[in-house]
C-alpha cells in the first residue's frame, strides 16, 4: 500500500463529497423535485454541460481498457479512439435546439418523456424503460468492476473491500445530490481528467527518452505498431471506420447523452459546450491513447490491459503526482456510474412508477422513492460486480451498442421526420436490439460479419424498420 | 393573423428552421471530419513503414489524421459557436402548439404528458 498515492485520492473523494452536499443544499430552489433531482433544474451552463458530457461518456474503457488496448495494438487503436472527437459537437448540434425547445414544451425530464410525448404510445415508453434498465445495468456493472479494480491495484486491498469503498462513495453523493451534484462533480472530474492525462503523457515521454526514441523502439519491436493496421495487421479500415457509429455519431442515441442535451440553460450555454466538449474530448482521447502506446517501450510485458495506466503512472511519476493523475480514471468511472445510476433510477421512478403505477403520488412519496430506488440499485450493482466478468471494455460496448441500435432513430427521426410514428419507433427499437444481440453473438463465434463492428448493421436495419414501419401505418404528419 | 394559416395547418415555430439548419451543419461536419480522418490515416499510413515520415516524432499519417484533424475540428467548432450558430430563447412558445389553431393563438396550451 502506498500512502503517498492514497492521500491525493482521498482528498479527491472528500472534495467530491463536499460538492454533493453543496448541490443538495441548492436543491428545491427552482422547479419541482423531479426537474431538480433528475435534470438539475435545466440550469447547466456551457462549461458544466461540456464537462458532464465528456465525463459521462469518457468511462472506464477510455481510461483503462482503451489505453490498455492501445498498448497492445499500437497506433491503430489510437486512430480508432479518435473517432470520438465527433461526439463533442455532433450530439449537441444534431439534437440541438429543437430537442431543447421540445423537451421544455413537453415538460420532459427523461428521454422517455420525450418519446412518450412524440409517439403517444405506452408500448414505446415501456419498451424504452426496459431497454434502459437492462442495458445500462450491464454498463454500470462494467464500470463498477473498473472502479473496484483501480482501487484494488492502488491500495492492495482485496477486490471486495475496494469495490465496497467505491460503491459507498458513489452512492452517497448521487443519492443525496441528484443530477446537479452529478453534473457539478463531473465538471471537477473532467478538469482532473484533462490535467491528469497531460501530466501523465509528459511523464511517459520523458521516461521513454523523447517521442523519436519511443517511435524507434516501437518500430524495432514490431513495425506494425506504428501503422493504422494494428500489431497483427488485423485492424481493417472497415472495422476501424465502423467505430464512427459505435463511439461517434451513434452516441446520439445514448440516453445518458440525450438527457444532457435537455438540461442546458440557454442556447449560448449549448454553443460554448459544443466547442469545449470537442476540445476536451479530443484532448483526453489523444493523450490517453498516446500514453498507452508510449508505455510499451517504457514498461514492457504488461499482460492485463486495464492495469497499464495505473502501473505506468506509478512507474513514471512521483507517488503524490501519481495519486492526482490516477484520480482521473477514478473520476471518469465515478462520473459515468453516477449518471447511469441516476438514469436507471429515473426510468424506474418517473417512467414506470409515476406514469403507470401511481400517477397521483405526492411530492414527498416521489422524493423518498427516488432516494430509495437509487440506493437499492447501487446495492444490486455492487452485488453483481462482486463476481466481475472479464473483458471490461466489451461488456461496456455491448450496452452502448444495444442502446444506440434501439434509440438512435426514434430520437433523431422523431425530431426531424414528421411522418415518423409509433409503429416505426416500435419496429425500429425491436429490430435494433434484437439484431444487435444476434449479430453480437454471431460475431463472438464467427468473427465480424462484413468486417465491421456489431453495431453497424443493426443501426442500418433499425433505420429501415423505422421508415417501413412508419409508412406502413397511417401516414399522418406529426405537429411538433 | 388568420391570413397566415389559411391552409388549416398551425404555423411552425420559426425557431425550428434555424434548428434544422444547425442540425444539418452537425451532420455535414461529421462527414467532413470522417473524410479528413480516413483520407490521411489510410492515404499516408498504407505505405511501407520504412517510407514513413514523422512530424513532432509521430508518424505523419497519425499526425495529419488525428492531431491536425482534432485541432482543425476544434477551431471549426469555436468559429461555429462564436459566429455561426444563432442565439435564441429555448422556452416554450404556446403560439406554435399544434392545438393553438383550435384554442386561439394567445391562450397557453396544455403541456406535455405529466405536468
Amino acid at each position: 500500500m502506498n500512502i503517498g498515492v492514497l492521500i491525493p485520492l482521498i482528498i479527491f473523494l472528500i472534495a467530491i463529497f463536499a460538492i454533493g452536499f453543496i448541490a443538495s443544499k441548492q436543491m428545491g430552489s427552482g422547479g419541482g423535485f423531479l426537474q431538480e433531482y433528475f435534470l438539475g433544474g435545466r440550469e447547466l451552463g456551457g462549461f458544466v454541460l461540456a464537462m458532464t458530457m465528456v465525463a459521462t461518456y469518457g468511462s472506464a474503457s477510455s481510461f483503462l481498457g482503451g489505453p490498455g488496448t492501445a498498448y497492445t495494438v499500437g497506433f491503430g487503436w489510437a486512430l480508432l479512439a479518435m473517432t470520438q472527437v465527433v461526439t463533442g459537437y455532433f450530439v449537441l448540434l444534431v439534437l440541438g435546439k429543437k430537442f431543447a425547445i421540445l423537451s421544455r414544451r413537453y415538460d420532459a425530464v427523461t428521454m422517455i418523456d420525450f418519446l412518450k410525448a412524440r409517439y403517444n404510445s405506452p408500448a414505446v415508453a415501456i419498451l424504452s424503460a426496459i431497454a434502459i434498465i437492462v442495458f445500462l445495468f450491464s454498463a454500470m456493472t462494467a464500470q463498477w468492476v473498473g472502479g473496484g479494480r483501480l482501487i484494488e491495484s492502488l491500495t492492495g486491498l482485496s477486490y471486495t473491500s475496494a469495490l465496497f469503498i467505491f460503491a459507498v462513495s458513489v452512492l452517497i453523493y448521487v443519492t443525496i445530490g441528484g443530477f446537479r451534484a452529478v453534473a457539478l462533480t463531473d465538471a471537477v472530474q473532467g478538469a482532473i481528467m484533462v490535467v491528469g492525462t497531460l501530466v501523465l503523457l509528459i511523464g511517459v515521454i520523458i521516461a521513454g527518452g523523447g517521442i523519436p526514441a519511443i517511435m524507434q523502439d516501437l518500430v524495432n519491436e514490431n513495425p506494425n505498431l506504428v501503422t493504422p493496421f494494428g500489431a497483427d495487421r488485423s485492424l481493417t479500415p472497415a472495422y476501424v471506420s465502423s467505430f464512427w457509429i459505435l463511439v461517434g455519431v451513434g452516441v446520439v442515441g445514448l440516453p445518458q447523452m440525450v438527457v444532457r442535451t435537455m438540461s442546458y440553460k440557454s442556447s449560448r450555454a449549448m454553443h460554448r459546450a459544443l466547442a469545449i466538449g470537442t476540445i476536451v474530448t479530443g484532448f483526453i482521447m489523444l493523450n490517453m491513447h498516446l500514453i498507452g502506446i508510449f508505455a510499451r517501450p517504457v514498461l514492457p510485458g504488461i499482460d492485463v490491459g486495464d492495469k497499464v495506466i495505473p502501473l505506468i503512472a506509478l512507474d513514471v511519476l512521483p507517488p503524490w503526482l501519481a495519486g492526482i493523475v490516477l484520480a482521473a480514471p477514478m473520476a471518469a468511472i465515478m462520473s459515468t456510474v453516477d449518471s447511469l445510476l441516476l438514469l436507471v433510477s429515473s426510468a424506474i421512478v418517473k417512467d414506470v412508477y409515476l406514469s403507470y403505477v401511481r400517477p397521483q403520488a405526492t411530492e414527498k412519496q416521489v422524493k423518498t422513492l427516488s432516494f430509495g430506488i437509487t440506493g437499492v440499485l447501487g446495492v444490486i450493482v455492487f452485488l453483481l460486480a462482486l463476481q466481475p466478468p472479464d473483458l471490461l471494455i466489451f461488456l461496456n460496448l455491448f450496452a452502448f451498442g444495444g442502446l444506440e441500435a434501439a434509440f438512435i432513430w426514434p430520437i433523431v427521426l422523431g425530431l426531424y421526420w414528421k411522418y415518423g410514428n409509433k409503429t416505426g419507433a416500435l419496429a425500429s427499437m425491436v429490430t435494433g436490439m434484437a439484431s444487435y444481440i444476434a449479430i453480437y453473438l454471431y460475431n463472438q463465434a464467427n468473427g465480424d460479419l462484413l468486417g465491421v463492428h456489431a453495431v453497424t448493421i443493426p443501426v442500418v436495419l433499425s433505420l429501415a424498420a423505422f421508415v417501413i414501419g412508419s409508412l406502413a401505418a397511417k401516414r399522418e404528419p406529426f405537429q411538433f | 393573423m388568420s391570413a397566415q394559416h389559411n391552409n388549416a395547418q398551425p404555423k411552425q415555430d420559426p425557431r425550428f428552421k434555424t434548428a434544422h439548419k444547425e442540425a444539418w451543419i452537425g451532420a455535414a461536419l461529421a462527414v467532413f471530419n470522417f473524410v479528413w480522418w480516413y483520407g490521411f490515416a489510410y492515404g499516408l499510413g498504407s505505405r511501407p513503414v520504412d517510407e514513413y515520415t514523422y512530424i513532432l516524432g509521430l508518424p505523419a499519417w497519425f499526425f495529419w489524421s488525428c492531431v491536425a484533424g482534432f485541432v482543425l475540428m476544434s477551431i471549426i467548432t469555436v468559429v461555429l459557436a462564436k459566429f455561426v450558430l444563432t442565439d435564441m430563447p429555448l422556452d416554450d412558445d404556446p403560439r406554435y402548439h399544434p392545438d393553438a389553431l383550435h384554442s386561439g393563438n394567445d391562450t397557453p396550451t396544455k403541456k406535455g404528458p405529466n405536468s
